[in-house]
């Protein structure tokens, strides 16, 4: 079985966020991960590859430096790695996003293609099923578990209030939940091994059945209007009493506000 | 084709086991405004099998209009009969708005659905407004600036950033907007929709995934988004058995329980019950923030409520600076004495 997981760098925003004195996001000082849903994904289909042998090859789109998340995902186990990157991809949106991965996917072969549900950057949970219609693939969002039965995966899909067990015929993509399972750590050996293997670098020219219409900025159909960092409302009071003070005092402040 | 072909305003009218979501009522509300300013009508798109009965209840939110796409294949939701009922609709009528709820089908079905039309998607907004794009229009290039536009605004970064987006050039303009932002109208007592329906055909293939089970959680009967008061526990509640002291004042209240990502992760409270980016946006009068640290991602779900009381005993919490007021101290002690204070007070 083949294994394609398309994984992002991102921001760390948890617990990592940093912000300037003014309230804004202090992106300069906060750190980049794997992001959290894609790592999810790329364990499952490492699990995969441990139950039923698989070639697991990781794919990201990003700048050089996401060159990173690829050996970090090889020292998790992954076989490949794969970055696409081309100056005249940048400024993409969902749609120019999918676009390239689409391209780029179009020339591996694979059973099954695992993406996060979203990545905590963006968080909009569009580029999974987007690959899946460029691709004319069946698509389930939202995986909770993942199995493989003959040519098919059995997958529980998570909804608000249920799930649903889905059987689709691969090939076919899966987004992953990062509540799927924990993510290994990386092994010293893994390491090692990583620097070892050769990550491909592809660019525009490599990307399949693509017109540079749907590429880049120029390829996307959402355009930023405006952007800012939101500044959030100042903090209130904040105080330290004991048991009996700290009641007496939101009891004065609930009757101040007239809640009680 | 010419962008000015593309009219109205459209709205999915999502249901689930043939009952309509709740952000069904929502989009209808905000797009009857956005079709006000455009001086065009709302029409709301109901996909599943046995579901013409419901049109009436989108009326009577507001739906000038109903288009039911009606068929077996439609029982249940799957991605790929529902992006074919809702692309062919949109191929057919030629909205220039298309709005989705954006739940965990809202989020499956835009993408795949914008994707098929080739046209943009904003994710989880929770400002639509009719405007300019450019906001400004550049010196010397004013005849280049689109009026009329949809101008969509959503967070990203985890709540941290705030960014305003337009899709100028292509049709419709796709958003899924956050559940629980908008405002449905009041209800339009007797109103009869005006109904058209609309078969596309459905042919099976391999992308019509089989649904082998359906497994419904037990059902909390609270609704975390329609409380006006929220006790929400965090990790540092401790336990599942813990949480009787937030029912307990939730109780005296007449509030609800809610809780972190970390307590459903633990597995303290069903999903439902979670506030935050990954999990339900609340607006409450009162929210109670307990043993909850307050990453972003939770912020972002509940940074709007009217009142924001935190209790951590943690002093450097980040709860801390987005509670109105906050008491670094014992959950244990302080919020069994809260509840007793305001069963007192109550009493009297």
């Amino acid at each position: 079985m083949k294994i394609v997981v398309c994984i992002k760098q991102v921001p760390d925003t948890k617990g990592g966020v940093k912000f300037n004195p003014d309230g804004t996001l202090d992106r300069g000082a906060m750190l980049t991960i794997m992001n959290p849903d894609d790592k999810a994904g790329l364990e499952a289909a490492l699990r995969l590859k441990e139950q039923y042998g698989a070639e697991v090859t990781v794919v990201t789109m990003g700048l050089p430096k996401a060159d990173e998340v690829l050996r970090e995902a090889m020292a998790m186990g992954a076989d490949k790695g794969i970055l696409v990157t081309d100056r005249v991809l940048g400024g993409a949106d969902t749609w120019a996003t999918s676009t390239t991965i689409a391209g780029a996917i179009r020339n591996l072969e694979y059973d099954l293609i695992i993406t996060g549900r979203q990545a905590i950057d963006g968080d909009t949970a569009q580029v999974g099923p987007q690959i899946a219609e460029h691709l004319d693939l069946p698509v389930i969002s939202y995986a909770q578990d993942i199995k493989i039965d003959g040519d098919y995966v059995i997958v529980q899909r998570q909804y608000e209030d249920r799930y649903h067990e889905l059987k689709a015929k691969m090939p076919c993509l899966i987004t992953a939940l990062s509540e799927l399972n924990v993510p290994r750590y990386m092994t010293p050996g893994g390491i090692f091994d990583a620097y070892e293997k050769e990550v491909t670098v592809w660019g525009r020219a490599d990307l399949k059945d693509v017109d540079d219409s749907d590429l880049g900025l120029k390829g996307s159909p959402t355009k930023i209007a405006k952007a800012s960092d939101k500044v959030r409302k100042g903090a209130g009071e904040k105080v330290v009493l004991d048991t009996e003070e700290a009641v007496a005092y939101l009891m004065g402040k609930f009757k101040e506000k007239h809640v009680i | 084709m010419g962008l000015e072909e593309f009219k109205g305003v459209f709205v999915y009218a999502q249901q689930v086991d043939n009952k309509l979501d709740g952000v069904a009522f929502e989009l209808l509300g905000k797009g009857k405004d956005l079709a006000k300013d455009l001086g065009t009508e709302v029409t709301a798109v109901l996909v599943g099998a046995d579901v013409k009965g419901l049109a009436d209840e989108l009326a009577v939110y507001g739906a000038d209009k109903v288009i039911v796409v009606d068929d077996p294949e439609l029982k249940e939701y799957r991605t790929e009969p529902y992006t074919h009922a809702l692309a062919s609709v949109i191929n057919k009528y030629k909205p220039e708005i298309m709005l989705v709820g954006a739940t965990a089908i809202g989020r499956d079905l835009g993408p795949r659905v914008s994707a098929r039309v080739k046209t943009g998607l904003t994710a989880d907004c929770t400002l639509l407004e009719i405007g300019d794009f450019p906001l400004v229009a550049q010196p010397g290039k004013e005849a280049e600036q689109k009026h009329n536009q949809l101008l969509m605004t959503r967070p990203a970064f985890g709540g941290n950033t705030i960014a305003t987006i337009a899709c100028p050039d292509n049709r419709p303009q796709m958003a899924t907007v956050r559940p629980g932002v908008m405002q449905k109208i009041a209800p339009i007592e007797g109103a009869k929709a005006v109904v058209e329906e609309f078969n596309p055909g459905f042919t099976p293939n391999d992308k019509y995934v089989e649904i082998l089970n359906i497994v419904k959680a037990v059902k909390n009967t609270a609704n975390i988004m329609d409380a006006k008061i929220l006790v929400s526990g965090g990790r540092g509640v401790g336990s599942k058995e813990n949480f009787k002291i937030l029912e307990d004042l939730a109780e005296v209240l007449g509030g609800t329980v809610s809780c972190s990502r970390a307590v459903v992760e633990n597995g303290w409270q069903p999903v439902d019950l979670q506030v935050g980016q990954t999990g339900k946006t609340v607006r409450p009068q009162i929210y109670f923030a307990i043993g909850i640290s307050g990453a972003i991602q939770h912020v972002a779900g509940m940074e709007e409520a009217d009142l924001i009381v935190a209790v951590n005993k943690d002093e450097d919490a980040p709860i801390f600076d987005v509670a109105d007021y906050g008491l670094v101290g014992d959950l244990n002690k302080i919020v069994p004495a809260l509840t007793a204070a305001l069963k007192a007070e109550m009493g009297k």
